[in-house]
């Protein structure tokens, strides 16, 4: 059985409605965004967390993510759509690829192309982290948010990735520093779970460290010098040579300055070369990204530095800053409209640096003929096809 | 063969020197608290099996399993967020890395994962800005290299 030829997109001036499905780590969400010439508009926007299913691990526990996706993804999927004006209104899907657990993605990928593929859509793969450094510029209606102006600098810190960006237009976007080892969020994670503190760590630390004395217990941080790397995992060691030596926290209000000291260290380590990305690159706009930008500590912290040096800072809500799907259909728009299709072959990536993504998707634009009002669609991909070239395994989801 | 006590730059020699020696199919098992040195030992282990310094050995914890391209397929896990030995089968872990060099931290979370032949690591921490370094060999290959570490702490203390 052959399935029909993909459906060309909407014409340039017309506006593009795109379905985001986003399933790289424990959070499963769809949403449906309207690009038109004012912006990127949210239209619905559904997450289904599973950070309860997670918190007696300590952690996301990543075949439990798997599973729960599997569970929940249909569903998802169906209220993102019914609220975002249904199936008919839906020009194209838009899932993300990688970076992420593949067990996790795997079950998001192949609800996109089996959603693609049974209603003719155009599909594409998004990366993760270009999502997130786009997504401060989805609006909500009704919602007031400042938006970023490029050329910006963007800090992403989440319990998986911790790195700088230098973000020059939609397509343009290089690193400039990574995490040598943990990132943020995970020493977060990690410092909580030494002090038999709950999961996720980094809210639970946020809170203990606002009433606790940040200089009562001070902690080494690292990459001192003018490098924009990152290391958090001398942290954890010197949090356990604490605790050896003195036991965990005997009151309430050494926890606290506990926390305190730690939220310090990670929190002076990211602002501080945020700045410093920013002072080298000549940029004075910065922007937060990732779960860690939930952590009021680093809001305030990097409110105060970059007034101090002028800098002007950009803090999305949360909602944007967190995993979501809508940041994934905006990126996926983006990626469609510079010409970029992919197809049955589209397969998760556990690592897949942005420049390499965003690489492909220029290669791709130099393989369109310019003037294309329609964008060519991809080939005809048959189920026949599609089996063949999945090496994974096929989900099946409810399309109405 | 008794634990060494070891200072970082020592650890990393150390780490290095093992993944020099390194062939297909070993596995090293990566023990000791949060905060030992195991993502760092893991390290120095991924440099001397060829991973160049270019490649960012990060931690593996958010993704369960990393793999490097070095002078073979170094393949870096962490155990820390699997709850069950199904989970280890349903990634395939083992299998997937018969064929280069196999770092697993946190291995004594699922006991009775990983194939017989193992050298097991654990690292505490001993005095100051040292770590005690303990390695036991469950079979053939684990023996090499724990014979290789042995022969760079003699040469060390010569």
């Amino acid at each position: 059985m052959t399935f029909p030829t993909t459906r060309p997109l909407p014409p340039e001036d017309a506006p593009l409605t795109v379905l985001g499905i986003e399933s790289s780590c424990d959070e499963t969400a769809a949403s449906v965004v309207r690009l038109d010439r004012t912006g990127p508009w949210v239209l619905s926007d559904v997450i289904a967390t599973q950070v309860a299913e997670h918190a007696p691990y300590g952690g996301v526990v990543p075949e439990i993510a798997a599973r729960a996706h599997l569970r929940v993804i249909s569903p998802v999927v169906r209220e993102a759509v019914a609220s975002g004006g249904g199936w008919d209104a839906i020009d194209a899907v838009a899932v993300t690829a990688g970076p992420g657990l593949i067990g996790a993605l795997l079950v998001g990928l192949q609800a996109g192309k089996a959603i693609a593929l049974a209603r003719g859509l155009p599909l594409v793969g998004v990366n993760h982290l270009v999502g997130h450094l786009l997504a401060p510029f989805t609006r909500v209606h009704g919602e007031a948010h400042v938006t970023p102006t490029f050329p910006f600098v963007a800090l992403l810190a989440s319990g998986g990735h911790t790195a700088l960006y230098r973000c020059d237009d939609a397509a343009t976007m290089r690193e400039l520093g990574a995490t040598r080892d943990d990132a943020a969020g995970e020493a977060f994670d990690k410092v909580a779970k030494m002090l038999g503190l709950g999961y996720p760590g980094g809210p639970v630390l946020d809170r203990l460290a606002e009433r606790g004395d940040p200089a009562a217990v001070t902690f080494p941080q690292a990459m001192r010098g003018r490098s924009l790397e990152f290391s958090f995992s001398g942290l954890k060691t010197s949090v356990a040579q604490h605790l050896a030596k003195h036991g965990q926290p005997p009151t309430e209000q050494a926890l606290c300055d506990l926390a305190a000291g730690v939220q310090r260290a990670i929190v002076e380590t990211l602002v501080r070369k945020l700045l410093l990305a920013a002072q080298q690159e000549g940029i004075p706009r910065v922007v937060l990204g990732g779960g860690v930008a939930a952590n009021r500590g680093l809001r305030a912290r990097a409110a105060e530095a970059c007034a101090q040096v002028g800098v002007t800072l950009v803090v999305p809500p949360t909602r944007v800053c967190t995993d979501n799907a809508a940041m994934i259909a905006y990126a996926g728009a983006v990626s469609l409209r510079s010409g970029r299709r992919d197809g049955a072959t589209l397969d998760a990536r556990a690592t897949w640096p942005i420049e390499v993504a965003l690489e492909r998707s220029a290669d791709t634009r130099s393989a369109v003929a310019p003037p294309a009002p329609v964008a060519p669609s991809a080939p005809v991909a048959s189920w026949d096809e599609f089996r063949s070239t999945s090496t994974r395994p096929i989900v099946t989801v409810a399309v109405r | 063969m008794a634990p060494l006590l070891l200072r970082r730059p020592s650890l990393r020699r150390l780490g290095r020197a093992l993944g020099v020696a390194a062939e297909a199919g070993d596995v090293i098992a990566l023990l000791g608290a949060l905060g030992a040195g195991k993502t760092h030992f893991a390290q120095a282990i991924a440099r001397g099996a060829g991973v160049p310094p270019t490649i960012r050995v990060t931690s593996p914890t958010f993704a369960v399993v990393i793999e490097h391209s070095g002078r073979l397929p170094v393949h870096h896990a962490d155990l820390y967020r699997l709850a069950d030995a199904d989970e280890l089968a349903e990634i395939g872990l083992v299998e997937r890395a018969a064929d280069g060099l196999l770092l697993v931290e946190w291995a004594d979370r699922l006991p009775g994962v990983l194939p017989r032949d193992v050298l097991w690591a654990t690292l505490t921490p001993a005095r100051p800005g040292e770590r005690s370094l303990a390695l036991t060999a469950t079979g053939p290959r684990a023996e090499a290299l724990r014979a290789v570490a042995a022969q760079w702490e003699a040469a060390r203390r010569a």
